[in-house]
């Protein structure tokens, strides 16, 4: 059981954007993606949801193939999570929520739906604003929104493209930390394409650290978000430790 | 809150469904010739009895209504109707709010087409119809197979979709002056005359064409609400996450909106603004979810046509002014209420 690819390459036009990745996310983890700017982490969700066709390698569901399985299938498996951007042409929070039934519609009754998306509404701090419109939100009640889209779609892995990118501090936190509740609840397999270092390090199981589509290093934060990496892949000197046992990451130069 | 929701939305439909029906009802026994109500129903429904029921009705009532007003009301009502609908998928799947059913070049094909024809024929056009509307009706959907080849090369995207159509409305825009240009006097007047849109001579052919194109193009546009809304929160690869063969159905959507604009360029000529408009209006009142907003829409736009219409042959009797040029002068200060409303609302 696990969402994984072997061999994993994509050329656009000239450019490699990623190259031999091999990569498993289990049911009850939860992987943080880092890497500088291009480095591919957008590229490899894309990839792993299956809205682009790799060059060369395969992803799998489960043992199944991705290309075997239709849209609806891959949407009924997997939950992709994008920033909280973009005008939604007034589309309502329940409207955006109920969409994460999207998949299920051919077998859900009416009621079921409403009781789900009620349920989703109400774990993600959404009752009260069910009727305003997506676009009226605050950045972290877009993120919210996205969240509980994502958890009614009752998908087993969770791709996360950049979450936290346009929130402030707080927002941050409660996002990951939304996620990490349902990866430990629900045992879904979460993967977050993410800047934030220190964030990463906290809140994930195991890091994933790309470099010009390259896998550089993965496992626990204390092996990957080395001095000595995060020179290569980032290109900076930084300074890396804990306080109080949460994990920070300073950078202090350019390299 | 959703219950009150769905209750606004259930008065929305009440009120914009009965106003519907008095507006058609008045509009059809308004006129030159007018009629009382109970005249007008009896005339209307006396074909519809056994001979011996027939109510006593003066043989012209009947011809003015049936010939005339009914057919004209009914081709109003459609093509508002379908044009609304056609903007709403159009501006659906493009999740561009500044797309109408046109942007995919459809008219200024039509209006290729419908020259091409006029200039052929050797009365310029004025004795048979049937000719133009089928050569606007071919030249709307080469255009459109031409848009949707082009997408097709570069990955069908919206953004692609609404380019290619734009750069075929010029070239074809570019044909249309070509033939203006080299047509005679007379000629030049009916091609210009066919641009300006309007229900003027519905005939039931019209009818039965527009109605059966937009009989089997709403259902399949209703089937996918679900579709449009996914494509509406973020776009082709949202859609597609959540399980939606984006490609596939952005070209049956675009099929069906280009079918029902098509058939109705070529019977009304061009009404532009409804299908960009009623969109809005829609939104405005019963919010983004495709579900309620395709059928809302639709009415929004047989209500604004059938005004227009109405106005457009009522205000300076007996010139009569098309219903494409009415409808901009009704639908621009509803549209332009609706959104200040809104935004002070907002604010």
């Amino acid at each position: 059981m696990s969402l994984s690819c072997t061999a994993l390459s994509v050329t656009r036009g000239k450019r490699t954007v990623l190259s031999g990745i091999d990569f498993a996310l289990e049911p009850g983890e939860l992987v943080c993606l880092v890497g500088a700017n291009g480095a591919g982490k957008s590229s490899l969700i894309r990839c792993l949801d299956g809205l682009w066709r790799p060059g060369s390698g395969e992803v799998s569901i489960d043992g199944k193939r991705l290309p075997s399985l239709t849209r609806a299938q891959v949407a009924r498996s997997i939950a992709y999570v994008p920033q909280a951007g973009g005008d939604t042409m007034s589309l309502s929070v329940s409207e955006m929520v109920t969409l994460g039934r999207a998949p299920h519609r051919a077998t859900d009754t009416v009621s079921l739906r409403a009781r789900k998306v009620e349920a989703a509404l109400a774990r993600f701090a959404l009752n009260g604003m069910e009727t305003r419109a997506f676009d009226q939100l605050s950045g972290g009640e877009r993120q919210r929104v996205l969240l509980a889209r994502a958890f009614v779609q009752e998908a087993r892995y969770l791709l996360l493209d950049e979450p936290t990118s346009a929130l402030d501090l707080r927002h941050q936190l409660e996002a990951l930390r939304t996620v990490r509740e349902m990866v430990d609840e629900l045992q879904v397999g979460a993967l977050i394409a993410i800047h934030d270092l220190s964030a990463a390090a906290r809140f994930a199981d195991r890091l994933v650290l790309l470099e010009q589509g390259r896998i550089r290093a993965a496992g626990a934060w204390q092996n990957v978000l080395t001095p000595e990496h995060l020179r290569g892949a980032f290109g900076i000197e930084a300074r890396v430790g804990t306080v109080d046992g949460l994990p920070f990451v300073i950078p202090e130069a350019q390299g | 809150m959703i219950a009150q929701a769905f209750a606004r939305r259930t008065g929305a439909f009440a009120v914009l469904g009965l106003l519907l029906v008095t507006v058609a009802g008045f509009a059809t026994l308004h006129g030159v010739q007018h009629m009382p109500l109970t005249t007008g129903l009896k005339a209307m429904i006396a074909p519809l009895l056994p001979a011996g029921w027939r109510a006593d009705v003066p043989p012209s009532y009947q011809a003015i209504l049936l010939t005339l007003r009914l057919p004209r009301t009914l081709l109003a009502i459609i093509a508002g109707a379908g044009l609304a609908v056609a903007g709403v998928a159009m501006q659906g799947i493009t999740r561009n709010p500044l797309v109408s059913p046109y942007t995919i070049g459809i008219s200024p094909a039509a209006s290729f087409g419908a020259s091409i024809a006029i200039l052929a024929s050797g009365d310029g056009g004025a004795g048979n119809y049937a000719p133009v509307v089928v050569a606007a009706f071919a030249a709307a959907l080469l255009c459109a197979f031409l848009v949707l080849g082009l997408s097709a090369l570069r990955g069908v995207t919206g953004t692609v979709l609404v380019l290619s159509g734009v750069g075929l409305s010029y070239l074809f825009g570019a044909l249309s002056s070509t033939l203006q240009f080299v047509a005679s006097e007379q000629q030049l007047a009916v091609i210009v005359h066919w641009a300006f849109g309007s229900v003027n001579g519905a005939t039931w052919q019209a009818v039965t064409v527009t109605g059966l194109i937009l009989g089997i193009v709403l259902p399949v546009l209703a089937a996918h609400s679900w579709a449009l809304n996914a494509f509406a929160a973020g776009g082709d690869e949202v859609a597609s996450s959540l399980g939606f063969a984006v490609a596939r159905t952005r070209i049956v959507i675009t099929v069906a909106a280009v079918l029902v604009t098509a058939a109705i360029v070529s019977y009304a000529g061009v009404i532009g603004f409804v299908g960009l408009v009623a969109p809005h209006i829609g939104r405005l009142i019963v919010g983004g979810d495709h579900r309620v907003l395709l059928p809302f829409s639709a009415l929004v736009g047989a209500l604004l046509l059938l005004l227009a219409d109405l106005a457009g042959r009522t205000l300076f009797a007996p010139v009569v002014v098309p219903a494409g040029i009415v409808v901009a002068y009704l639908g621009v200060p509803i549209f332009l209420h609706l959104l200040l409303g809104r935004a002070r609302h907002r604010a």
